[in-house]
C-alpha cells in the first residue's frame, strides 16, 4: 500500500467488498467440503433466512426483537451504571490524590478478574433477575470507563489548571468545566471500549443467568442443535455491537467539534 | 503602599540530589499602578519570580506579598497572562472571559457589561462566539489579556505574553498594551527577554543577573518617557528612534551582555 496517495472512496468500498465476499466464500467452502457436519455448520443463506424468520416466529419464548430488547435493557443498566459511576469517579481520582490512593489498590486488584468470573455470584445474589446480568456487564464495562476518565483527568495540561486556579475557579467547576472537557477524548475512548466489553460480557451473562435475551436464545438454540439459530443470534449480536460503536463515534465527533489544541 | 513586594526571596531547586540556587535574595517592590518589567538572561529565574507572585510557585525562603497579603495560593486578585495563552479550547471567547467573572459571583448584567467593555477595548468585537483555535495567535493573546483585565485584579502578571507571537503581531500588541496601560493604569509585573519591549512598556526595568538570579540594577524609564514625551508618538518605531530610547536600550543591552559573557 502506497503511503503517498490517499485511497479514494471507490477503492475503499471495493476493498471492503473483497473482504466481505472472501469471508462468505470461506464460509461456503467450509460448509461445502463438510468441515463440520451440515447440521453443525449451516450455509450463510440458511442463517440469513433464519434471521428473518426469527423476527416473526417466537423461539425460546419470544421473537428475536424481543430477545434483543431484553438484552438491551440489561445492557443499558449495566453499561449505564458503569459510565455513571466510572467517569465521575475517574475524574475525581485524577483531581484528588487521596481518593486515588483509596480506590486504586482495590480497583487494580479487581479489574483483572474476567467479567464471567462473577457469574456464580450473579446467580447466587440475584438469581435470574436483572441484577445478575447487570453485575456482569458492569464488571466488563466499568474498568475502561474509570481508567480512561482518570487518565484523561491526569493528563490535562497544567496550563489549564493554572489558568483555572488564577481565575479563582472552585473545585466543582474545575472538574466540570476544565477537567471534564479536557478529558472528553479519553473518556469517549473509554466508553467505547467499555461499551464493547460490556456488550461482550452481556452475552456471557445471559448464557447462564437469564430467561430471555440474545444469550439465552443462543443457549436454547444450542441445546436444540439449531445451529442456524445460534448463528443468527451471533450475527444479530455483532450487528448491534457495531451499531453501538458507530453511535458512540458520532457522539465523539459531535463533542469534539470545537476541539483543536492551540 | 506597594502592590507587589519581594522580600529576601530565595528559591532553590533540587536537581540530581543537589540544591541548585535559582534566585538569590530578591528584594523588589512594585508600586501601586506601576508597570515594572523584568529582563534577564534565560534561566535567570525571572519567570519563577512572576509565578511566585501568582502563587503558582513558592519561595524557599523570604516572602512575596501583594497588597500587603502574603501570597499563599493563586487567585483572581493576581491575574496572569501566560506565554502560551492558556485559553480553554472548549470555551468561546465570551465564555473564556466570563469564566473568572462567574467564579467571582458577579450578576449576569454586570458580567455582560464588563465583557463587552474589554471585547471592545481589545478589538475583539464580532469574535465573541469564536473558539480559540479559530483565532490567530495575536487574537488569542488579546482574549487572554481581556480575560486578565476583566478580573479587575490588584496586580497583572505577564509572563513573556508576546513571546509566542510573530514579530509584526508582537509590535501591534505592544502598542495596544501601551494604550491600555496608559488608559487603565494597573500594577503590572511584566517578564520578558526583549529589551526594547521592556523599555517601551515599563515604568521601571529590572535587570537580573544570570543564575543564580539577583537584581542587578533597576532603571527608571518613566521619568525619561515623561520628560521626552514618548507617548506623543503613536508608533513604536518612532519611539524606538528617539535618542533617549536608544540610550536606555543600549544601557540595558550592555548590562545584559556582561551576564552572557559569564556563560559558557
Amino acid at each position: 500500500m502506497s503511503l503517498a496517495r490517499p485511497m479514494t472512496d471507490r477503492e475503499r468500498f471495493a476493498l471492503t467488498c473483497v473482504g466481505t465476499l472472501g469471508f462468505f466464500c470461506v464460509w461456503y467452502l467450509a460448509a461445502f467440503f463438510q468441515f463440520a457436519p451440515a447440521k453443525f455448520l449451516p450455509m450463510p443463506h440458511e442463517v440469513a433466512s433464519k434471521l428473518v424468520q426469527l423476527c416473526g416466529q417466537p423461539f425460546a419464548g419470544a421473537i428475536l426483537p424481543e430477545h434483543l430488547l431484553a438484552s438491551l435493557k440489561r445492557y443499558a443498566m449495566g453499561f449505564g451504571l458503569a459510565a455513571v459511576i466510572g467517569v465521575p469517579l475517574g475524574l475525581l481520582m485524577g483531581r484528588f490524590r487521596w481518593l486515588d490512593r483509596v480506590v486504586s489498590p482495590v480497583f487494580d486488584s479487581l479489574r483483572f478478574i474476567a467479567p464471567v468470573a462473577w457469574v456464580p455470584f450473579a446467580a447466587l445474589w440475584f438469581g435470574t433477575g436483572i441484577g445478575g446480568p447487570t453485575l456482569i456487564i458492569f464488571a466488563g464495562a466499568f474498568p475502561p470507563c474509570l481508567i480512561n476518565s482518570y487518565r484523561g483527568a491526569k493528563s490535562v495540561e497544567v496550563k489549564y489548571l493554572e489558568a483555572a486556579a488564577m481565575l479563582g475557579i472552585g473545585s466543582y467547576r474545575t472538574i466540570t468545566e476544565v477537567l471534564f472537557p479536557a478529558a472528553v477524548p479519553s473518556i469517549i475512548a473509554g466508553l467505547r471500549i467499555g461499551a464493547g466489553l460490556g456488550w461482550m460480557s452481556l452475552v456471557g451473562a445471559e448464557l447462564i443467568v437469564a430467561n430471555s435475551g440474545m444469550g439465552y436464545m443462543i443457549v436454547k438454540g444450542q441445546s436444540a442443535i439449531a445451529t442456524d439459530i445460534v448463528m443468527a443470534g451471533m450475527i444479530a449480536i455483532g450487528a448491534v455491537g457495531v451499531a453501538i460503536d458507530v453511535a458512540l463515534r458520532k457522539l465523539e465527533a459531535r463533542l469534539l467539534r470545537h476541539r483543536q489544541e492551540n | 503602599m506597594s502592590a507587589i513586594e519581594f522580600k529576601d526571596v530565595c528559591r532553590t531547586f533540587r536537581r540530581d540530589g543537589k540544591d541548585l540556587l535559582i534566585l538569590d535574595r530578591i528584594n523588589l517592590t512594585v508600586a501601586d499602578k506601576e508597570f515594572v518589567a523584568i529582563v534577564g538572561p534565560s534561566g535567570c529565574g525571572k519567570t519563577t519570580c512572576m509565578r511566585m507572585a501568582a502563587g503558582l510557585e513558592f519561595p524557599s525562603t523570604g516572602t512575596v506579598s501583594v497588597s500587603g497579603k502574603q501570597v499563599i495560593e493563586p487567585g483572581p486578585d493576581r491575574a496572569v497572562v501566560f506565554q502560551q495563552f492558556a485559553l480553554f479550547p472548549w470555551k468561546s471567547v465570551h465564555e473564556n472571559i466570563d469564566f473568572g467573572l462567574r467564579a467571582k459571583g458577579l450578576p449576569e448584567t454586570e458580567r455582560q457589561k464588563i465583557i463587552a467593555h474589554y471585547i471592545g477595548l481589545m478589538n475583539l468585537k464580532g469574535y465573541e462566539s469564536a473558539f480559540p483555535h479559530q483565532l490567530s495567535g495575536g487574537m488569542q493573546q488579546r482574549v487572554a489579556i481581556a480575560r486578565a483585565y476583566a478580573l479587575d485584579p490588584e496586580a497583572l502578571l505577564m509572563d513573556e505574553p508576546f513571546g509566542a507571537l510573530d514579530a509584526q503581531t508582537r509590535v501591534v500588541m505592544q502598542e495596544e498594551l501601551v494604550k491600555l496601560a496608559r488608559k487603565n493604569p494597573r500594577t503590572v509585573l511584566f517578564i520578558t527577554h526583549a529589551v526594547e519591549e521592556a523599555v517601551y512598556l515599563a515604568d521601571r526595568v529590572v535587570i537580573m543577573t544570570s543564575r543564580p538570579g539577583k537584581v542587578k540594577e533597576i532603571l527608571d524609564i518613566k521619568s525619561v518617557r515623561e520628560t521626552e514625551n514618548w507617548d506623543q508618538h503613536q508608533k513604536i518605531e518612532d519611539v524606538m528612534d528617539l535618542a533617549s530610547f536608544v540610550h536606555l536600550r543600549s544601557r540595558i543591552w550592555k548590562s545584559l551582555r556582561e551576564e552572557h559573557a559569564g556563560d559558557h
